[in-house]
């Protein structure tokens, strides 16, 4: 019974969690909803499923405590990613955001022109034929 | 009966949320959205196996929790390095 509860709440969390998902308006506002909550309603599903299994049975399964520890280490790392690739992306940010302080840290999508520009200067100290078509495509 | 009926009011309560997060999929914005909402997908359709596991009274889907987790994980953070830096496995200079 406390499995079943435990299954109950996991479940309830999830919706919450999807709502978030629907409800908020930002990529990083959503990637609470998507990170956290989430990851408490599967923690909460799985160790249901395991005091299920441990009670009725007796049977203690490592693999479901393997899978409990990986999405528990797993889901904000992946959340975390999404994230920065978000940012580094340029993203926007949602209509009321107040105060954005990697801005001056990150500085977005301005060092990879950077490496475009040594590649194709690289190229034309190459084939120097080719010159007036890459600086045709550079504009 | 009570313990069936909870566990098929959890299973509804999932699929509501894995449908949720396909609406997600489907109109959100940018592609991080999307990423995002199918990483959670995945979270979800492990809690779901593992309430179907219980409603079976089986062990043999817990390989496929640890499997699901697994590959979601890899697929979103190498969706997430296609969308950082343009490609997945990087070159060697």
């Amino acid at each position: 019974m406390v499995g079943a509860i435990l299954i109950l709440l996991g479940a309830v969390f999830s919706l919450i969690s999807a709502i978030g998902n629907i409800r908020l308006p930002d990529v990083y506002t959503r990637s609470h909803a998507a990170s956290k909550s989430s990851t408490l309603g599967v923690l909460c599903a799985l160790v249901g499923t395991l005091l299920y299994f441990l009670i009725a049975e007796g049977y203690f399964s490592i693999r479901l405590i393997l899978g409990i520890f990986f999405v528990f280490l797993t889901a904000p790392v992946a959340a975390h990613v999404i994230c920065r690739a978000a940012y580094r992306h340029c993203v926007p940010l949602a209509e009321g955001t107040v105060e954005d302080e990697l801005r001056e840290y990150y500085k977005p999508a301005e060092d990879f022109e950077g490496e475009d520009q040594v590649e194709a200067q690289g190229n034309e100290m190459e084939t120097p034929t080719q010159e007036p078509l890459q600086v045709n495509h550079m504009s | 009966m009570i313990f069936h009926t909870i566990l098929i009011i959890a299973l509804v309560l999932l699929l509501a949320a894995i449908l949720f997060n396909l609406y997600r999929v489907i109109k959100g914005p940018s592609s991080a959205d999307r990423v995002q909402a199918l990483d959670s997908v995945g979270i979800n359709l492990i809690a779901s196996i593992a309430v179907y596991s219980v409603l079976l009274h089986t062990h043999a889907f817990f390989d496929l929790i640890l499997l699901i987790g697994i590959l979601s994980f890899i697929g979103t953070v190498a969706f997430a390095r296609f969308m950082e830096r343009g490609a997945v496995i990087e070159r060697k200079r």
